[in-house]
Formats: C-alpha cells, structure tokens, sequence
C-alpha cells in the first residue's frame, strides 16, 4: 500500500516534468522572443538613443513628443479616416456578399470560390495590381470612365483620392471576412426562418429581428480583427505609395509612421513609445467597439 | 407567387455574376499584362488581351532581375519555417493537451493572449536583440524563432488533440509505450487533417510575409518574392508594368494552386478564425 502511494506521486512528479518538458520550447519562446521584448519596449519608451549609441533616461519625453508632432497627429487622423469609413463599408460588402451566397442557387460553390479567390493573392502583388488597376492614365478604371466621357480621377496621384483608393482596393478582399459571416448565417437554425413566415414576416423583416441580431457576436468578432488590423496595416502604403505615405502624406497611417521612425530613423525609443500608445489606442477602440455594439443590443431587445 | 420567386432568383443570378465578374477582372488584367509589350500597355484603344502575346517580361524576371534567386530564398525560407512551426508547435500542443500540470489553462491563456498582441510592440527589441546576436542580414531571425511553436497551430492542434479519447494511449501504455512513443505513433498520424490545415496557412503566411523579410533581409540575394517586387517596384523598373504583373503572377501563383487543391481546408480554417489568425 505505502510503495504504492509513493509510486503513484512518483508517476505525478513524472507526469509534470514531462508536460513541463513538452511546452518548454514554447516557454522559451515566449520568454526570448515575447516577454522579454515586451518589458525592453517599455523600459525603451521612457529611454533615447543618444551619440555613440549609449542610451539615455529621458522619462515621459518621447509621449509628450509624439503629441507634439504633427506627423503623429497626422498619422493618427489617416488611420481614423480610413477605419471609420473603410471597415464599416467593408463589413456591410462582405454580409451582402454573404447572404447573396447563402442563398440555394446553382454554381453555389463557383461563385464562393471566385469571391474567395483574392484574399490568398499576397498583399505585395495586390498592391501593386491595384496600383496599376488605378493607374490615371493607363489603367483600365480611367480607360473605361474616358470612354464613357468622365474624366477619372488622379487615384493614388491625387491626395484627396488616395484614402477612398485604399478603400476601393480593400473591398477586393473582402473574402476572409465574407466566409467567417457565411459560417454565421449557417448556424442561424432554420427553423427561426419558417416560424417567421408562418406570422407572416417578409424577407426585409427576417434580415431585420433575426438575422442580424443573430449574427452580432460575429459581426462584432470581425469588427474588432477589422479595427486590429487596420491599426497596424502599413505595407500595402508603402507598396503603393511610398515611405512617407505618398503626396502631402495622405497615405501617412500609424504603422508606417512606427515603421519608419524605427527602421528608417532608428529612433528606437520614440517608435517603442508609439507602439505603447498604439496598444492603448487599439484597446480603447476595441472596448468601444465591445460597448456601442452591446449598447444597440440592448435597444432592439426592448 | 412563383413568378415574383424566379423573378428574384433571376437577379439573384445576375448580382452573383456581375459581383464574379467585378471580382475575376483584376485576375485577367494582372495576367494579360504580363504577357505585353512595353509598347502594347500604351496601346488606343485598350487592348485587354494582348496580340501577340510577348513572353520577355518572364524573362526579363528571370534573367535582369534575378527572380530565379528570389524564389528559391522564398522557398528556403518557407520550408524551414514550417519544419520549425509544425515540429515544435505539434510537440508543445501535445504537452498541452496529453499532461496534468500545475498553471496549464493559465498558461494556455497566456498564449491565446500573445495572439493579440501588435507585432509593433515586440518588433524593436526583437531587432535589437537579433542585432546583438549578429543575425541581422541573415535568414536566421526569420527561421529561429519559429523552432519555438506558433502560437495559432498550437491552439489548434492542441483542441484536436483533446478530442483523441484517453483510451487509446492506455492501451498502448499497457503495451509499455512511453510518451514520446505515444506522440509520435498515435497522436501524430491521427492529426493528419489538423496538419495540413496548418501547413497550408504557415505556408501562406510565410510565403507572402513582408514585415519580418523588410525588417531583417538587408542583402539584395537574399531577398524574398515579397521584398524583391516592392525593390523593383519603387525602383528604376516602376513603370515596366509587364514586368511587375509578371512578377506579381509568379508570386501569387503558388497559393492560387494550392487554394484550388485544397478549397475547403482554406474556407474552413478562414471562417474557423479568421485569415490572419
């Protein structure tokens, strides 16, 4: 009985060392290459590089600079602009493009496919299809608005065209989004829909008190990846524009501004700061996000 | 009734198609361009569909601007990668979902958290640290760090594998199988579909990365596809389109194989979490 107690918190010490020794690579990982960055960035955002590379303590220094900055400002504005008007419109394009293929038709999963098809193309040979797409002189889109006798406009030439050129481009890949809100609408059980048309509800009113209620956790699940992502995005501005984010810095969002502050200017301890108010910011967006779509949960409910 | 219903089903069909056609287009403009002339782009009318077709922007890639040389980086690149993530995450998920230890769901949260986290926030001191190291310039800070799991294949191995029933590793411990036999005889061929979801989108994800090869890849042989068309593009080359189509094409063609091979693992593990994890 004794032998066999201690051999079975032998067989538990075992058993905790070998699962210890199993996620030990993910364990050094996460030290080396996450916690360990996490904790340099922070203590980096309060330092500056200064001559002969020895670094410097300057305290809260590189925030209030960043709020003095016109460029962040800048940066700041772009990222909004295109967020608030892009990721809505995007979401809107990707639920109709949904409920089109949910629809019982034929070729069913042709048409899925095609719609699908652009979100696999990499993001570099996208962008610099679109580049040419939205070519002034060249491109098909201005070829085609001549032909009909408009003039089309400078695209990504023109600064007051190049935010609604990112968000026309963006709807081509609306795929990823598209399949997450298919999977949605296939797990609204159909039996709501027939019980509906048995009181005598009409499609606009199906779409209204069930469907989309039914779909808010994954509207708002995409939402907040939408608004993640877009925080961050910098590489399709500077595969169409350039680094400083194209004429009058139209194109200047805030991950090319972090970008380039840090592996153009290697100001290593301001773009660290960016990046912490980058988190602030994202997680401030993603709680009202969580809240405004919670809020007008409510009001349909009563 | 059924009037109003084909009548429907019919513009149905019609917004289907247009949106296909509206969607298809870019595809066709990308790939016909690349087989035209510098002189054809600037043909008036429009020509879509070049005639003749003219091959030398694949060679142009091919031999002026070294694409041969990219493409094999890419390759190197992506293969080592998913050695790295597959062999480690599928051993970490394991540990996860086959032990009883102290702190387990905690530090499993821990790693659904490092998800969210912006890559913005680790990327400096990562480059400090791989600068220290002397790695900058090298593939290395792009491979090593995968040997130590992805954080998106362990979630989802890890949820496979506690569906594998308990049954079958007890009767093979009977038999006197130890862990590591375990793993590697039953859990491993059993996670056959789980796999190959992961190597499709690490291959994916890898293939068309941009941030960590313009981080890190400072020699130009080194470049992968991704840094070698954004270099051409903003370079000398910026208005040969034929020749950026053309490279766009051979980049892009790869994943569009292997979308069509593998349709519904793609979908799937879209819906399932997103594209980009």
């Amino acid at each position: 009985m004794k032998r066999d107690i201690s051999f079975s918190a032998r067989s538990r010490r075992r058993e905790v060392l070998m699962g210890l020794l199993f996620i030990l690579p993910w364990i050094l990982g996460l030290l080396i290459f996450t916690l360990y960055p996490v904790v340099a960035s922070f203590i980096l955002s309060f330092t500056r590089t200064g001559e002969g590379s020895a670094i410097k303590w300057v305290g809260l220094d590189n925030y209030i600079t960043a709020f003095r900055e016109p460029d962040f400002f800048r940066a700041i504005l772009n990222t909004l602009i295109l967020s608030l008007i892009g990721i809505p419109v995007a979401q809107i394009m990707s639920l109709v493009a949904a409920l089109l293929l949910n629809v019982k038709m034929k070729f069913q999963g042709v048409f899925r496919t095609i719609f699908f098809l652009p979100s696999v193309v990499p993001a570099v040979a996208t962008g610099l299809l679109w580049k040419w797409i939205l070519n002034p002189r060249l491109g098909p889109i201005n070829t085609f608005l001549d032909s009909i006798g408009l003039a089309g406009p400078g695209w990504l030439a023109d600064p007051a065209w190049v935010k609604p050129s990112l968000i026309i481009m963006s709807f081509w890949g609306i795929g990823g989004t598209m399949v997450i809100y298919l999977a949605g609408l296939q797990n609204i059980p159909t039996e709501y829909y027939e019980a509906a048309k048995l009181d005598g509800a009409g499609s606009w009113a199906c779409l209204k008190y069930i469907t989309m209620p039914m779909l808010r956790p994954v509207t708002l699940f995409n939402t907040i990846m939408a608004i993640i992502t877009s925080f961050q995005s910098f590489s399709n501005i500077i595969i169409m524009l350039d680094m400083d984010g194209g004429m009058k810095k139209a194109g200047l969002v805030y991950g090319l501004y972090i970008y380039t502050n840090a592996f153009r200017d290697f100001k290593m301890g301001y773009s660290s700061a960016l990046a912490w108010i980058l988190l602030a910011f994202t997680f401030v967006s993603v709680m009202l996000t969580y809240k405004f779509f919670n809020r007008s949960g409510d009001q349909e409910v009563s | 009734m059924t009037k109003v219903k084909t009548r429907r089903l019919v513009l149905t069909y019609m917004f289907a198609i247009f949106m296909s056609i509206l969607f298809l287009f870019p595809f066709l403009w990308m790939t016909t361009t690349s087989f035209k002339t510098a002189d054809q782009v600037y043909d008036n009318p429009m020509q879509i569909i070049p005639n003749p077709f003219d091959f030398s922007p694949y060679q142009r890639l091919f031999t002026e601007n070294n694409f041969g040389q990219y493409l094999w980086n890419t390759v190197y690149v992506t293969v080592l990668t998913l050695i790295g993530v597959i062999l480690s995450s599928s051993v970490v998920a394991f540990g996860f979902s086959y032990f009883r230890f102290p702190k387990k769901e905690l530090l499993f949260k821990i790693l659904l958290g490092t998800m969210m986290l912006p890559a913005q926030v680790t990327m400096i001191p990562q480059y400090i640290l791989f600068d220290k190291l002397g790695w900058i310039g090298s593939f290395k800070p792009l491979i090593i760090p995968t040997f130590f799991g992805g954080t998106w294949v362990i979630f989802l191995l890890r949820q496979f594998f506690d569906t594998i029933p308990r049954e079958y590793s007890e009767a093979a411990k009977i038999d006197g199988a130890n862990e590591w036999t375990i793993f590697t005889k039953i859990y491993l061929p059993l996670a056959k579909a789980p796999i190959s979801t992961s190597v499709l989108f690490v291959f994916m994800w890898t293939w068309t990365d941009f941030m960590n090869p313009l981080i890190y890849l400072t020699d130009d042989k080194m470049y992968t596809l991704s840094i070698a068309l954004q270099r051409i593009s903003s370079g000398a080359r910026s208005t040969d389109w034929p020749l950026m189509m053309a490279g766009s094409l051979v980049m892009a063609l790869p994943i569009v194989i292997l979308f069509f091979s593998a349709q519904k693992t793609f979908i799937n593990g879209a819906s399932m979490s997103g594209l980009k994890g």
